[in-house]
């Protein structure tokens, strides 16, 4: 995402940092791939359904050709030892990386409650309990949106979403 | 044919669950590949998995790795459409009409789901944690630590995850075992 800001706010000039933060508002609160999403909307705003349709083009074809080469590599070579230890390796690495984007992405919510009731709650049903991605997202999610309902005393409830804008704002701005 | 039409659902319903990006429907996308249908084994998965890790480009193109060794290049087209295409299509209705969405409710939704994508990341880490690093056997400590150190180096310097990644398997060859 970084990377996405850097190329489409400060070095194209296609959107600013307010339009950026709000297109990602957008593509967090839907289901899909973040950059995806982002690609979606900047595309459609720039140009249209066909600029969306090109992003989004953009963004898949090229690693689309890499993993589909490295996935009839490994088909032929799944028996090699030094493949499958990489590939060990790899997943080990990624590991790190998967933990340090949910505590990054998380900041907010690992801090306060009732987020972290929420973060467990979601986290026991599917990992402890096994239960189903439908019956998790249908159960938890209602009662999660229910604990934020709109309130009068709570006007300012905004200013605590994940990317609103104030909190990366100045951090990538000289 | 039926099975690239299965492809094609399966994917598309792993696509609109995908509430907090790839890693949130990873455990789900596991146990139906796996569990549910077979197609794949947990170590396959993993693999397939590392593929994407290496690829540039969003991790879970390694989507299509799964439906080109069920189906071949059709099972790949049917498995890419069926989990980007309806995405792509919501999140251009949305787009759309975000601002119309004015609604008080348009927070509340944000706010609490926000969590809730959190905690289903946790859930995709563990689940390739528990493939990677705590093995039917054992714990794999060489993995642990490796997992670790790429953790701690992530967090205290802005390096290329991407390349660190690689980097880190390369290493992880070199480890004892």
């Amino acid at each position: 995402m970084a990377y996405l800001r850097e190329y489409l706010v400060r070095r194209e000039e296609w959107m600013t940092d307010e339009q950026f933060l709000d297109a990602m508002e957008v593509s967090e609160t839907l289901p899909g791939l973040n950059a995806v999403n982002m690609s979606v909307i900047v595309g459609d705003d720039l140009r249209g359904v066909p600029g969306a349709a090109l992003a989004v083009l953009g963004m898949l074809l090229p690693g689309a050709i890499v993993v589909m080469t490295l996935g009839i590599l490994w088909e032929s070579n799944r028996q090699n030892p030094l493949i499958t230890r990489l590939l060990e390796g790899v997943a080990a690495a990624a590991v790190g990386l998967l933990m340090t984007v949910t505590l990054q992405l998380g900041r907010r919510q690992f801090r306060q409650f009732p987020d972290i009731a929420i973060i467990f709650a979601t986290f026991i049903a599917v990992s402890v309990l096994k239960l189903s991605l439908p019956l998790v997202l249908l159960t938890i999610g209602p009662i999660a949106v229910l604990l934020y309902r709109p309130h009068p005393s709570r006007p300012h409830l905004g200013e605590s979403l994940p990317f609103h804008r104030g909190e990366h704002h100045e951090k990538h701005r000289r | 044919m039926t099975r690239i039409l299965h492809l094609f659902l399966v994917f598309a319903l792993l696509g609109v669950l995908a509430m907090g990006g790839g890693t949130a429907v990873l455990p789900e996308m596991q146990h139906m590949t796996v569990h549910t249908f077979h197609w794949l084994t947990d170590k396959q998965f993993r693999d397939i998995y590392s593929l994407g890790q290496v690829a540039p480009g969003p991790n879970m193109l390694m989507v299509l790795v799964i439906g080109y060794r069920m189906a071949g290049a059709l099972g790949a087209l049917a498995v890419g459409i069926g989990f980007f295409v309806p995405d792509c299509i919501l999140t251009l209705v949305v787009n759309r009409w975000w601002e119309h969405l004015k609604s008080p409710w348009r927070v509340s939704v944000q706010r609490g789901m926000a969590p809730v994508a959190i905690g289903l990341m946790l859930s995709g880490t563990w689940a390739i944690a528990k493939l990677a690093v705590f093995g039917a056997i054992r714990i794999n400590f060489e993995a642990m630590a490796l997992a670790l150190a790429v953790f701690a180096i992530l967090l205290w310097r802005h390096v290329n995850p991407g390349l660190l990644v690689v980097i880190g398997g390369v290493i992880y060859l070199f480890l004892p075992h």
